[in-house]
Order: structure tokens, then C-alpha cells, then sequence
């Protein structure tokens, strides 16, 4: 059973929790508590935007098992306004086309169920083409 | 540090071997290593395996290849170090040697890929990533491949087909191999019609998945018998680097730290230049992953790799690459892969590549990859020359 990993990761999927570094302010995700940038410790919480900006991207048509249902979807490679850059699917895209630089945003969504007779429904972060007005 | 010699190697075809099991073809490359090093035995057993445990239900293989092999009671022990698995089960291997811990020691590297199929193999393949961070949201190699294509093209300005010599010599490389899986020269047009598995990666971009089992048998250079039955290869040089795990962290994505820095250590070890390596064995498990080790190590300068790449690293060209069909046309059999790539360098070394055989080698080097050179392992092998053995 998976629970406990995917609850120990809740406060990243759910509100992209990570860290800022109290010696060079370099803003980390996820958390690593020993900052890439000046190898400092680094336990500061901080909550990021949840904006960025689309780096790389495509479509996934053989997916991993327990992912079957949602191909093909689009993952891409994303860098927040903050600095870092981390890993998610595009969503909400429409008749839209990704592209490179494409502003985005974070939002709640399914990631996948995990089976079972008592599956539990795994929610994370996915990314939405940025709206107009924010 | 001594002196570490290959003096017996083995492998199986790569294939769908739907009728064998790990042990079955474990004990097939493990039995031709035995049998060409002259009545050596090992001391001890070092297996590179990654999927034992995810698709066949087996973990501690290395305690069942020594057992079924006849070899219990020896040390054995199973390395992982995702698709560069093999490669690290012959570094380790090659320490214990050449610290003088050990004098023998046998490596096989093994995968059966075939024990589940479609996406539960997919599944496997995405273990090899960050779990939490890049396999959870969905990310597999493949795709990861693709945005590396895409970053590429992009920075570089290169054309759409720029990865295709990289599959065109590897199938053209892989029609000389016994072992390989796919044994036809493949044309531009097959390249270009291929069906996509993550724009812009197509099959051709990728390596197939495979099984098959590969072996190593090492000696210290004190134990080498006088009456060897091959000429026996020297280990000159052997380094491994690790980066990132995930590519997102990566400041620069197309710069393989690790492929470079464990190049660079290999190499000095073994007191050589780039300009002295006769053929170059890169890890092409995805195309794009060639040229980004090419212009890590220096072979090209960044983003030139693919220009003009079949005659500058076709058999014929300056340095000669993927000589027997890389990944690409001899398979992808996981962790084996990085003692194929060690036994396909020792029959160059050897003067055994048949219609690949590059003239005069006398320095070859090989690299695996896990992962986009998340860990990459380079080994410096040199041919003895003819005195060398007595």
C-alpha cells in the first residue's frame, strides 16, 4: 500500500510546499533540507506561486501502468517564477497548443487512482494555461 | 592499485526469450566466461540487475546465479545502479581486483524484460526516476527523452532528423553482431515513418526492450595463466560520477556532468588522450542521449554532434561508435547492457568483431548511462599486446 508515501508528500502536491535558503535565499523545490546552490542548511518552509512557464514538453502514448486511463496526456518541464524547475502535466489545454514559454499555472487535480478494493485517489499538482486575469 | 585483466567473456543473444528464466540465461554468458578463463575460478560474484525484483518477483539474485552456477559458498551480491546496472557490477568488481581484497572475480550483468509486458514494463522504467517527483506526475524515460530532442533542436537550431544517424549507424553497426536483436540496415525513409511513442521520439529514437545476460570473468595480472585460450584485455581505466536523479533539478539539461567527469577520470587513469581512443561506446538506450555524451566528453563541440555524424563515427570515420549496433540494433536487455557493451568492446580489443572489426584497436572505451547520465560509468580497456599475458 502506498498511502503512507503519497501522505508524506501531500503538503508539495497540494500547495507546492518547498524551502528557501536562509544563507543565499534560493528557493527550493521540492525540499531537500541541504541547498543546491550553496550546500547550506536549508529547513526555512516556503509556499511557492504556483506560476511559471512551460521549458519542454510532450505527449505521453505509452503510459505506465496505473496511468492507462488519462493517455495520452501532456507532460511537461516547468520552471516557477520562483527559480526552480520541477515536473508536471499540462491540463485544461483545450484547443490550445503547448508551446515553449507558454506562461501556465498550478492547479488541484487527480493524478491517478490507486487500485484496489478500497483505492484511494491520488491529487497533486498539475499545470493550466495562465488565465488572462491573474 | 594492480593491474586488472578480462581473461573470459560471455553473452547470450538478445532476444524476447520467452522461454528462459534469469538463472537460465545468467548461467549461459556466466558458463562461456568460465570456460575461457583456463580453470580460474571466481572468488566472488557480482551481478548487475535492476529488475529482478519488479518483474520477475527475485530478489538476492546474486545468491541464486552463484548457487545455480555451481559457485556456492563464494561471496556474491547483486548492483544496481538503474540502466547502468552492469556496468556498475564490473566497476565494483574491478575494485575489489584491483584493491588486492580479491584476485578473481566473475560479473554477469542480467535482465529479463519480458516477464511482464506494456505498461507494467513502462511502470519499471519509471521507477528508474524520482519517484516522488517525476514518476507521480506521470513522466516516463521516454518522455524525458523527447523534451531532451525538443531542448536540443531548440538550442541549437538543429533540423528535425538531427538524431537519425545516431539510429541509422547503430542498425547499420548491428547487422555484424551474432548477439544483436535486429540484424537489417535500416534507410531514412524507414526513420522517418516510424510510429511516435512522445513527439517528437519515435521507436527509432529508442532502444528495444530485451533480455539477455552478459559475463566478465577478471584476474589480477599475477594470476593470469600462461596458457590463456584468448588474449586476454586489460582494465586501464575505470571511473564513475553521478548528478541530479531528476532532470528538473539539472541547471542545464543538455550538459551530462556525470558522462563528462567519469570520462575524464577514466581516461587519466589510464594515462591516455581523447585523441588515442580507437572506438568510443556510448549508451544510446535513447538517440538524443548520444550526441549529449558526445559534446559532454569532447568528441564534438556542443550541438554539433549530429552534423555529418555517419562518416565522423561510422566504422570507417574518425571514431567509431556503437560498433556492433549500440542499444539500438543489439537491445536493450536493462542492466545486462553494460557488459554487452564491455564484450563487444573485448572482441574489438580481441581482433573477434568479424565484418566490424576496427583495424588496429588497441583502445576502446565504454560508457553507461542510468538513467540520462543521472550516473554514468566509463571504463578504458586496452589490448594486450602480444607479450603482455606471459
Amino acid at each position: 500500500m502506498e498511502l503512507a508515501r503519497l501522505w508524506r508528500s501531500k503538503k508539495q502536491r497540494y500547495t507546492l510546499q518547498g524551502e528557501v535558503c536562509p544563507n543565499c535565499q534560493a528557493k527550493i523545490f521540492p525540499p531537500r533540507d541541504v541547498c543546491p546552490v550553496c550546500k547550506e542548511e536549508a529547513r526555512t518552509e516556503f509556499t511557492f506561486s504556483g506560476r511559471g512557464r512551460v521549458v519542454a514538453f510532450t505527449t505521453v502514448t505509452q503510459p505506465p501502468h496505473g496511468y492507462e486511463g488519462q493517455a495520452p496526456y501532456v507532460v511537461a518541464l516547468i520552471e516557477l517564477e520562483e527559480g526552480p524547475r520541477l515536473t508536471a502535466q499540462l491540463t485544461d489545454l483545450g484547443q490550445e497548443e503547448p508551446y515553449i514559454g507558454m506562461p501556465v499555472e498550478m492547479v488541484t487535480r487527480k493524478l491517478r487512482a490507486v487500485e484496489g478494493k478500497r483505492g484511494i485517489l491520488v491529487y497533486g499538482y498539475k499545470f493550466r494555461p495562465r488565465l488572462p486575469w491573474r | 592499485m594492480r593491474e586488472v585483466w578480462i581473461v573470459g567473456i560471455g553473452a547470450t543473444p538478445v532476444r524476447e526469450h520467452w522461454d528462459r528464466s534469469l538463472r537460465d540465461l545468467a548461467w549461459e554468458a556466466m558458463e562461456k566466461a568460465l570456460n575461457e578463463a583456463a580453470g580460474l575460478r571466481p572468488q566472488a560474484l557480482f551481478v548487475g540487475n535492476m529488475f529482478g525484483p519488479l518483474l520477475s518477483r527475485q530478489a538476492h539474485l546474486a545468491t541464486l546465479l552463484a548457487d545455480y552456477a555451481g559457485l556456492a559458498g563464494i561471496e556474491a551480491i547483486t548492483v544496481e545502479a538503474a540502466s547502468a546496472s552492469g556496468a556498475a557490477a564490473l566497476r565494483q568488481a574491478y575494485l575489489a581486483v584491483a584493491s588486492g581484497a580479491l584476485d578473481t572475480a566473475l560479473v554477469v550483468g542480467v535482465e529479463k524484460m519480458t516477464d511482464k509486458v506494456g505498461t507494467e514494463v513502462e511502470w519499471a522504467m519509471s521507477t528508474l526516476l524520482d519517484a516522488d517527483y517525476e514518476a507521480e506526475p506521470g513522466l516516463t524515460p521516454a518522455a524525458q527523452a523527447a523534451w531532451l530532442m525538443q531542448l536540443y533542436r531548440e538550442r541549437y537550431d538543429a533540423p528535425e532528423d538531427a538524431f537519425m544517424p545516431f539510429a541509422l549507424l547503430a542498425h547499420q553497426h548491428g547487422v555484424g553482431n551474432p548477439y544483436a536483436m535486429f540484424r537489417r540496415a535500416i534507410g531514412e525513409k524507414h526513420y522517418r515513418g516510424a510510429s511516435v511513442v512522445s513527439p517528437p521520439l519515435t521507436i527509432f529514437d529508442m532502444a528495444p526492450y530485451a533480455d539477455g545476460a552478459a559475463a566478465v570473468f577478471l584476474a589480477a595480472r599475477d594470476l593470469l595463466p600462461p596458457q590463456l585460450p584468448q588474449r586476454p584485455v586489460r582494465i586501464a581505466g575505470s571511473a564513475a560520477a553521478t548528478d541530479t536523479l531528476a532532470l528538473h533539478d539539472r541547471q542545464d539539461p543538455l550538459t551530462f556532468k556525470a558522462a563528462r567527469a567519469s570520462f575524464a577520470r577514466a581516461l587519466q587513469q589510464a594515462s591516455i588522450a581523447r585523441e588515442d581512443v580507437d572506438f568510443f561506446e556510448p549508451f544510446d538506450l535513447f538517440a538524443v542521449y548520444v550526441p549529449l555524451t558526445l559534446e559532454a566528453v569532447g568528441f564534438a563541440a556542443p550541438g554539433t554532434a549530429w552534423k555529418d555524424a555517419r562518416h565522423r563515427f561510422g566504422l570507417d570515420g574518425h571514431l567509431p561508435i556503437l560498433t556492433l549496433g549500440g542499444q539500438k540494433a543489439r537491445g536493450f536487455p536493462g542492466a545486462a547492457s553494460g557488459v554487452y557493451q564491455v564484450v563487444e568492446a573485448v572482441w574489438q580489443l580481441r581482433g573477434q568483431a568479424g565484418d566490424n572489426q576496427i583495424p588496429q584497436a588497441r583502445r576502446g572505451v565504454v560508457q553507461a548511462l542510468g538513467g540520462p547520465a543521472s550516473t554514468a560509468f566509463t571504463h578504458v580497456l586496452v589490448a594486450a599486446s602480444p607479450d603482455a599475458a606471459t
